[in-house]
């Protein structure tokens, strides 16, 4: 026992401290969030009500509103939804339980990784090129939503590998065993049991799309649209470049109505996200070994 | 050694994960109908071999091969074999119990329903949990998952899911290893019972389990076949001086 210095005041000191700074800092970020909410609120509430969800935008505060880019983001999330999610999910699965382990799942693997790193104004640049020029979709939803499933595709694969090889091997050996094809044990039990962490993953990129301004602008989505978009071939704004637009204007009443635009938005975020994390964890509840 | 009615027979076997011999030049008949038990130390090859008997390391990118395994005659690495085929006519219990996590019902109905099945699924479910001892503990609870039973109920309940798809052979990898002496109890039971519709093929690292349950005993050390023959010959007068060695408990 003598060969021991346990100094047990000293450390038991540590660890508070350090357990208080995490604290601190959690409470930090959660705070810098609660002040961000309680501004905008204060500034944009009076703004918020039907008429501001009916109105197409205006050169007059008190008139504009915020329908046709709340449709426009609909319908690009919509589409953004459907282009990258099978896709994503089809990759990995390719990827996860398909391909051989080698070095070209590793370059693979690495430039998944990157892409999923790669600024978002590159995206812009490259649905520029391809889809608007090369295309010829022109300023099209179509467009936007193809430079966003671009955009996105990396997060959704990465997410659905990790959630794919968190199901137990001993799970798809069971299913071999009783002379199951591999795409039969995919379907009917790596799949499903993988569902909640693919999920997550799409919440994230899904979120990420609805937020996302910088690829939009630059293939050239609207700022001023007085209508909703009735095809994929339309053109569009969406809720983050009516928010940017309004928000630059030298009017102080147009920093308002941008404050409401705000709490539109965020408003959609949460609904959406509230819908994914209800369908997860009742996926979840489901599946647990 | 010769067997009268042999279901599969291993010629000259190796297996190679990458460079490394996992089994060695090893050539065995496993008779029909009969419980053989392969017996040796951890890290000897049992399980290698087991799980090479029903394509089960097909998985495993660094698994190679050479020497034959027929079985009805054919050889089940050749390009015309089809491993889905084989797996479903050489069936697989695994040492820890891994149940679908699903309805106990639907554990036994899925193999059965991807591979075409058209009887009765009512009484295929009944039948199986009879075969496997387990009827009369869930018939009043068929649609609770299958992950609210025990240990031993759900290592039952794999051997039903086993035995619903109507296998020539069940191949069995330590399926007592992970559960307490009473459930051991019942599958030992259980796997005398279902010698007489199936042939068992049995890894275990249990001796005396080896010596309770089967007609023959395979003994593997570093890969290498040592000795095989009828399990009574093996432990009361065994051939070979490093089999007596392991059996009577002086290493392994």
């Amino acid at each position: 026992m003598n060969n021991f210095n346990l100094n047990s005041a000293k450390r038991k000191k540590n660890e508070r401290i350090f357990k208080y700074l995490c604290q601190l800092f959690t409470w930090m970020s959660l705070l810098i969030l609660l002040v961000l909410i309680y501004h905008v609120s204060i500034q944009g509430l009076h703004y918020l009500n039907l008429d501001f969800l009916n109105n197409y935008p205006s050169r007059f505060p008190d008139k504009a509103g915020i329908k046709s880019a709340l449709w426009g983001s609909t319908w690009l999330i919509s589409l953004v939804f459907i282009l990258s999610v099978p896709i994503g999910v089809a990759s990995a699965i390719y990827l996860e339980e398909y391909e051989k382990k080698g070095r070209l799942a590793r370059l693979i693997e690495i430039n998944i990784a990157n892409l999923a790193g790669v600024p978002s104004i590159v995206y812009g640049i490259l649905g520029l090129t391809i889809f608007v020029r090369f295309f010829a979709l022109d300023r099209s939803l179509i467009a936007g939503a193809l430079t966003m499933s671009l955009l996105v595709l990396p997060v959704i694969i990465i997410a659905a590998r990790e959630a794919l090889r968190a199901v137990p091997q001993s799970i798809r050996h069971g299913a071999y065993a009783l002379g199951a094809t591999q795409w039969q044990t995919i379907y009917h039990h790596v799949l499903p049991a993988s569902l909640p962490g693919i999920l997550t993953g799409v919440i994230l990129a899904m979120s990420r799309a609805i937020g996302e301004t910088a690829p939009l602008i630059m293939i050239g989505a609207l700022t001023y649209v007085a209508f909703i978009p009735e095809s994929v071939m339309d053109p569009f704004s969406t809720l983050p470049i009516q928010i940017f637009n309004w928000a630059s204007r030298p009017q102080a009443a147009f920093e308002e109505v941008a404050a409401a635009g705000i709490i539109v938005l965020l408003l959609v975020l949460l609904t959406m996200n509230a819908t994914a994390v209800l369908i997860r964890n009742y996926a979840q509840r489901k599946y647990r070994w | 050694m010769v067997v009268n009615n042999p279901v599969l027979k291993i010629h000259n076997l190796n297996i190679r994960y990458g460079d490394s011999l996992a089994v060695k030049n090893c050539s065995v008949e496993i008779e029909k109908n009969k419980v053989t038990a392969i017996i040796g130390p951890s890290g000897c090859g049992k399980s290698t071999f087991l799980r090479t008997l029903n394509r089960m390391n097909d998985f495993i990118d660094s698994f190679s091969l050479d020497g034959q395994i027929l079985f009805d005659g054919v050889d089940i690495y050749d390009r015309q074999s089809d491993p889905v085929d084989i797996r479903r006519r050489i069936g697989m219990v695994f040492q820890k119990p891994n149940p679908f996590p699903k309805t106990i019902y639907k554990n036994i109905t899925w193999g059965p329903h991807i591979n075409g099945y058209k009887g009765n699924f009512d009484n295929l479910v009944e039948g199986s949990l009879k075969g496997a001892a387990l009827w009369d503990e869930v018939k009043d609870r068929l649609n609770e998952s299958a992950l609210s039973l025990s240990g031993g109920q759900q290592q039952r309940l794999c051997i039903a899911r086993c035995i619903a798809m109507q296998p020539e052979v069940i191949l069995m990898d330590e399926p007592a290893s992970a559960l307490d002496p009473k459930s051991t109890a019942h599958i030992e039971e259980l796997i005398t019972k279902l010698r007489k519709d199936y042939t068992i093929v049995i890894v275990t690292h249990n001796m005396q389990q080896a010596a309770r349950v089967s007609d023959y005993t395979l003994f593997l050390y570093e890969g290498e076949l040592i000795e095989y023959g009828i399990t009574k010959n093996i432990f009361t007068k065994p051939d070979n001086q490093q089999t007596e060695d392991y059996i009577t408990g002086r290493f392994g």
